[in-house]
């Protein structure tokens, strides 16, 4: 099976999680955070800040950011990049969503346990 | 020399007005005697309709303070109506018998409202709507709620009635004209301006005579021609004014329907100038402000031997000042054969603008709706210019002009020095350029204290500081004023006027209305909005959690491990071997890690999982004990010593006042973290002299203590005053919290507002001021009714559980080889 091809699993409904809201998937590759921006699109990060490894799931969802709890970090949706004056980057985990489901790619999540070289 | 004797009738705008360009040309050259009716000193008459809904007091609409008058050494008589002017004497003399020489008069009477003199007019509770008195009385009226009826859909009487729906009443308008503001504006316009004040819930009723105000000892209702009633509690006629000029007319100085001037302002009589509402200048009367600073202006001159300063009237512009209506209206807009009219109207958008035209020139303008150019067309009919080069587009506005949406900055570029940036005031952008030029001026407020530019009513602010920016350039900073965040350009102080003004209530009305330059705000401004809205709508406000920071959305404060901290509240302190057992099973029952007891005097659970806290609530919950709020910009603690129970230097029961206190106040959401302490006596055991609000009790009663510290800063507190009872020192500390939840910016502690607004300011408005005292402390207890409600109850009876538990589990997949 080839590396790059995403492998889709369903994790809820997009109406499990409130607009400007996120939820938490925990995997045994540690917690993801789902989040779901006002305009209703979909994102999946690791759900640790490159800073102080916040949960980025308890932050404030606003446009495509995020702002970490800790240490108000703004990290983007679209790339995990932290925004600003700050630099540091969480994994981004490829999301689908197909009537009204939300699916994650399994593949991406898995490479998440393996160790950064 | 000897000073001329200068002495003055009247006190309101138009004198006080002639008096500063007095002392700006001449200073020393006159000793000035002022005799005002009204008992107070000059206020913007212009600003009465803001502080009748409510939106500003009377301190906020003063223009001269009594050290104005002690500054320049007027002798000022409050209160003191003037009953003769004696000619051949040069003396006037006051009803309390004063009796001034004068070598110069100004007559500034201004003008009285009109009673219609139907049956009844004379009845308690009919009102006109012309000073602050009638304000007074209004608001007064208002208190006790009902029915009113206005008289009148003018001006001001769109405004009264806008004023009394705001104070809680149920408002109907009367107006003889089939539209409403006829003289303002067009059919059309007064048609979308009826159905915009009905839409606010206020009942309009044109074509209606009034027949009789009906009532035997005070009035209780009104009847029309038609045979309609229309009960009322409160009947307001502002149905028009003339001018006050019987003084005048005793004095035998010619008189019209108004003082007769010539341009130089001079009556009949060389040394009495008549000024203001109560002149009669080329055969017209004037009431708009504009045209009596340009008398007040002529007058000045005059004065100091400038025998060319002439009055011309100029086209004159209104704009209805009515929070959520936006409408202008300027020059002369009536139909007539040689004119020409462009029309523009969007019904989606609720738009109406309409352009008169004589030969290529602009005449006239009503705009509705959409009323950002009306400077602009304004500035065009006072120049006259010829319009032809730019008819096709010239009622799409300046932003048309040249093509493409010009920036408004350009806009305000291409604008000649004379234009006029401020209506009220009459200044000139070139007034503005050079004064800063000149004084080196940086900021909006000095431009106003040197220019008077946006001084009034306030409605060109903006144009004010785009004037302010092209001076300056990026040197600039209009925020003197710091923007909320990245979002806006527009500061806490002015976000929360306007919440207020215009009656915002959602966080996506407020981005909509005040332009955010995001979609959807940030982590800095929304959990600001969110509060300013909880404040200022207790009860219509549904609070969103999503704009919460993490803390207050699951009451409890997250820790760097993503864990939570759980406090629950033990009043004043004090706790129970039930309490404390209930803590001990939960701590078993969940593994919590740490327990702590906390400098508020409770004990902290910390490193509770936060799928965990929903039962690690119920437990506490069902033991008695409720959310501490230990994470809340809100109430924290009210820390005690033991006061008379045990101490034997107690005076008072401090204990028992801090529960009460904590009771009382527990669930108020303020800007930032209040923390309180009550002390039974000086030794000061519980520390209440550097907390947020302090109590010392004393033999006397209790001392009560604001503005305190020990965080960053460190703050002894200062004495707010001094209360004999527990009641009444619960009244003011809520007072004090009330004024500081309406005036705090999101995340500024008492002490940082206080210094910010002046400790005195709030010592006047909650001890010495009782009756303001009762107001704002009745204001908190509304909305204690809404903020005192268990998070923790309602987490456990479900709400919102999805936030606790993670939406799912995956198994680990295997990873591809």
């Amino acid at each position: 099976m080839n590396a790059m091809t995403p492998e889709w699993i369903d994790v809820g409904a997009e109406s499990d999680i409130p607009l400007r809201g996120a939820r938490v998937v925990r995997s045994a590759a540690g917690d993801i955070a789902v989040f779901r921006a006002a305009d209703g699109s979909v994102f999946a990060l690791r759900d640790r800040c490159p800073h102080k490894g916040g949960p980025l799931s308890q932050g404030i969802v606003h446009g495509h950011g995020v702002t970490c709890p800790l240490h108000n970090w703004v990290i983007s949706l679209e790339t995990g990049e932290a925004q600003g004056a700050d630099h540091g980057c969480t994994p981004k985990i490829p999301v689908q969503r197909l009537d009204g489901r939300i699916l994650l790619d399994a593949q991406a999540i898995a490479r998440l346990a393996v160790p950064h070289g | 020399m000897a000073k001329q004797k200068l002495v003055v009738i009247g006190n309101g705008m138009a004198p006080g007005r002639a008096l500063e360009k007095l002392f700006e040309l001449a200073p020393d050259a006159y000793e000035v005697t002022i005799f005002n009716a009204e008992p107070r000193v000059n206020y913007d008459r212009i600003m009465l309709s803001p502080v009748l809904s409510g939106e500003k007091t009377f301190e906020q609409i003063v223009i001269h303070g009594d050290g104005w008058y002690i500054d320049h050494g007027i002798t000022l008589y409050k209160g003191h109506k003037v009953t003769e002017i004696n000619r051949d004497a040069r003396t006037v003399t006051s009803e309390h018998g004063e009796t001034v020489p004068y070598d110069k008069l100004i007559i500034a009477t201004g003008s009285n409202p009109v009673i219609i003199p139907v049956p009844g007019h004379q009845l308690p509770g009919v009102l006109t709507y012309r000073d602050l008195d009638d304000v007074h009385a209004m608001m007064l009226a208002a208190k006790s709620g009902g029915k009113a009826v206005v008289i009148g859909g003018g001006l001001l009487g769109l405004e009264a009635a806008a004023g009394l729906q705001a104070q809680g009443m149920e408002v109907v308008v009367l107006h003889l004209m089939p539209t409403l503001m006829e003289r303002q504006l067009d059919p059309a316009a007064g048609y979308l301006l009826q159905k915009a004040v009905e839409s606010r819930g206020i009942k309009v009723h044109c074509k209606a005579n009034t027949h009789e105000i009906t009532g035997t000892d005070r009035v209780t209702g009104v009847r029309l021609d038609d045979g309609t009633i229309y009960p009322a509690d409160l009947v307001v006629m502002a149905v028009g004014i003339r001018p006050n000029a019987g003084l005048a007319k005793m004095a035998g100085l010619e008189v019209n329907r108004g003082i007769v001037v010539s341009p130089d302002m001079r009556s009949s009589d060389p040394d009495i100038f008549a000024l203001g509402e109560c002149a009669e200048a080329s055969g017209q009367v004037f009431g708009l402000v504009a045209p009596l600073y340009d008398m007040a202006g002529v007058v000045a001159r005059q004065l100091t031997g400038d025998a060319t300063a002439a009055f011309s009237p100029q086209a004159t512009a209104t704009k209805l000042k009515v929070t959520g209506i936006d409408l202008y209206s300027a020059g002369d807009f009536a139909d007539a054969k040689d004119r020409e009219e462009i029309v523009l109207r969007d019904p989606m958008r609720g738009v109406y603008k309409r352009l008169i035209l004589k030969d290529n020139i602009l005449i006239g303008a009503v705009l509705y709706g959409d009323t950002g150019d009306g400077p602009w067309f304004f500035d065009m009919i006072r120049r006259g210019t010829d319009i032809s080069e730019m008819r096709e587009t010239l009622i799409f506005g300046q932003g048309y002009q040249g093509g493409g949406l010009a920036d408004p900055m350009a806009a305000v570029a291409a604008l000649p020095d004379e234009a006029e940036i401020c209506g009220c005031n009459g200044v000139c952008k070139g007034k503005i350029t050079t004064k800063i030029a000149e004084l080196g001026l940086t900021s909006l407020d000095a431009v106003r204290a040197h220019t008077k530019a946006s001084a009034s009513c306030g409605s060109c602010t903006g144009l004010v500081e785009q004037v302010i920016r092209l001076s300056l350039g990026d040197s600039y900073n209009p925020a003197a004023v710091q923007p909320m965040c990245g979002c806006t350009d527009l500061g806490h102080d002015d976000v929360r006027r306007l919440i207020k003004a215009k009656e915002l209530k959602s966080i996506p009305a407020i981005m909509q209305e005040l332009g955010w330059k995001t979609s959807c705000g940030c982590a800095k401004c929304r959990p600001a909005l969110n509060y300013y809205l909880i404040c200022d709508w207790p009860g219509e406000y549904a609070d969103d959690s999503q704009s919460r920071y993490i803390n207050e959305r699951v009451h409890a404060n997250i820790q760097k491990d993503g864990t939570y901290s759980v406090v629950p509240r033990m009043w004043g302190g004090l706790t129970s071997a039930k309490e404390l057992r209930a803590i001990a099973d939960v701590v078993d029952k969940f593994a919590i890690p740490t327990v702590k007891v906390t400098g508020g005097q409770r004990i902290d659970l910390l490193g509770v999982k936060k799928e965990d806290l929903p039962a690690v609530w119920s437990d506490l919950n069902q033991a008695g004990m409720i959310s501490g709020a230990a994470y809340a910009k809100g109430l924290r603690t009210v820390k005690t010593c033991v006061g008379t129970d045990w101490c034997r230097f107690g005076t008072q029961d401090s204990t028992g006042l801090g529960v009460k206190i904590e009771k009382f106040m527990w669930g108020s959401w303020t800007p930032a973290k209040v923390k309180m302490a009550v002390s039974g006596c000086p030794r000061n055991c519980a520390e209440a002299t550097c907390k947020d609000v302090g109590v010392i009790c004393v033999d006397s009663g209790y001392e009560i203590h604001f503005a305190g510290a020990a965080g960053l800063d460190i703050h002894g507190t200062q004495v707010l005053g001094h209360a004999r009872t527990e009641d009444e020192t619960i009244e003011i500390i809520a007072a004090l919290t009330q004024l500081y939840r309406e005036q705090g910016r999101y995340l500024e502690r008492i002490y940082k507002w206080a210094k910010r607004v002046g400790s005195d300011s709030i010592k006047k408005a909650v001890i010495e001021d009782t009756a303001r005292r009762r107001v704002l402390f009745d204001r908190f207890v509304l909305s204690q009714r809404y903020a005192q409600i268990d998070p923790w109850a309602e987490r456990v009876a479900g709400k919102d559980a999805h936030e606790f538990a993670p939406i799912g589990t995956l198994g680990l997949p295997q990873a591809a080889e």
